[in-house]
């Protein structure tokens, strides 16, 4: 029990301490996820990360919040999952309740604006670090159509203004299809 | 009370609808509460976005907080908020107890490889997005005028010490926080 208490102490205070760091969107958050769960802590390791990482940009809502709290499930089930999702959302919640009274003077101010650039360069720096590790697990698994898909969503994704969703179906849809023509392909060939 | 429970639901619709999340979901959010209830001018939403980008957190999130404080105080932002992330967490949650309880399914896992492979796309989309931003001050390739060589040493510096020492991401965005506050405020 006392073991279960610090992991929840833990995913409480991690959760906190990553959201208030969590500038420039959401992808942000897996790199690091996987510094303090999977580096630190192991409580699972990288193919589980970016499959958590797919789950949680495949389904509505933020990604940030989505990743957290199923990386507080994995780690500690129901309870973990509801401690991640609420401390992942308090930090936001708390800083712009008390930046919505002062918003004007906030947007004005060159310093933060100063400060936001460099982190823009920083977060670029975090995502195409994860991305190299993660195009790896892909091209990993040597097969031709999932390296066509990334490439192609990518360009999609990039060029267009393609609904999210529209493009996952599909995939999803291809991928299905694939298995279906094998399995068939089995019983009569 | 009416307000409060208006508030909760347009957020949890909101949340539902947003996939992908980022930038594409602003033109959503602005229907629901600039055109439909008019919770806020279409001015005091260009504010909220820009100051969703200056603090952490997502921006539907954000946003969410900011409009439901504005209308119902501390328990319209809570409200707001909690409805706005509710059905990613529970939908997300089902997804991956789905995928591990039928992870001998031939089906079930070709699935998730190909939300995988997409999902590679969409995030490495997303860092180029970021990138020339970073860069250019425009993520659209044909309006590109100008190039910031500072914020260019910051990604590379940063990028060699994420790669050679697996340095921790908080103290990445601590460190170009300061440098960048540093250098963009003086010069």
């Amino acid at each position: 029990m006392r073991e279960k208490i610090k992991l929840w102490l833990w995913l409480a205070c991690i959760n906190l301490f990553i959201s208030a760091f969590t500038f420039g969107g959401g992808y942000v958050v897996v790199p690091m996820i996987r510094k303090y769960f999977v580096e630190k802590k192991h409580l699972f390791d990288e193919e589980e990360l970016i499959r958590m990482a797919a789950i949680a940009q495949s389904t509505p809502g933020a990604i940030a919040v989505n990743m957290a709290s199923l990386a507080g499930y994995r780690a500690a089930g129901m309870v973990g999952l509801v401690i991640s999702g609420i401390c992942s959302v308090i930090p936001p919640l708390v800083i712009l309740s008390v930046v919505s009274k002062w918003y004007a003077a906030v947007a004005a101010n060159t310093v933060i604006a100063a400060v936001l650039k460099g982190m823009q360069a920083g977060v670029a720096a975090l995502i195409v670090d994860f991305v190299v590790d993660m195009t790896r697990a892909v091209l990993k698994e040597r097969s031709p159509l999932l390296s066509t898909m990334t490439a192609v969503v990518f360009a999609i994704s990039f060029l267009t203004d393609t609904n999210i969703a529209v493009i996952l179906l599909v995939c999803c849809g291809l991928c299905a299809g694939r298995v279906w023509f094998r399995k068939r392909g089995e019983i009569y060939g | 009370m009416g307000r409060l429970l208006q508030l909760a639901v347009t957020f949890f619709q909101i949340g539902l609808f947003s996939i992908g999340g980022g930038y594409a979901i602003i033109p959503l959010i602005q229907e629901q509460v600039v055109e439909r209830f008019a919770w806020v001018s279409q001015k005091t939403f260009t504010d909220i976005i820009t100051i969703s980008q200056m603090t952490p957190g997502p921006l539907a999130v954000n946003t969410s907080t900011f409009i439901g404080i504005q209308i119902a105080g501390i328990p319209g932002a809570v409200l707001a908020t909690f409805g706005c992330v509710i059905s990613g967490i529970s939908i997300s949650a089902f997804l991956y107890r789905l995928f591990q309880r039928y992870h001998k399914s031939e089906y079930i896992m070709e699935i998730l490889n190909g939300l995988k492979a997409a999902s590679l796309g969409l995030i490495i989309s997303a860092a180029l997005t970021i990138l020339l931003l970073s860069f250019t001050g425009t993520s659209v390739i044909s309006e590109i005028k100008t190039a910031d060589w500072t914020a260019a040493v910051i990604f590379l510096c940063s990028f060699f010490v994420l790669r050679k020492w697996k340095a921790n991401p908080v103290a990445v965005m601590i460190g170009t926080g300061i440098v960048g506050g540093v250098i963009y405020t003086l010069f």
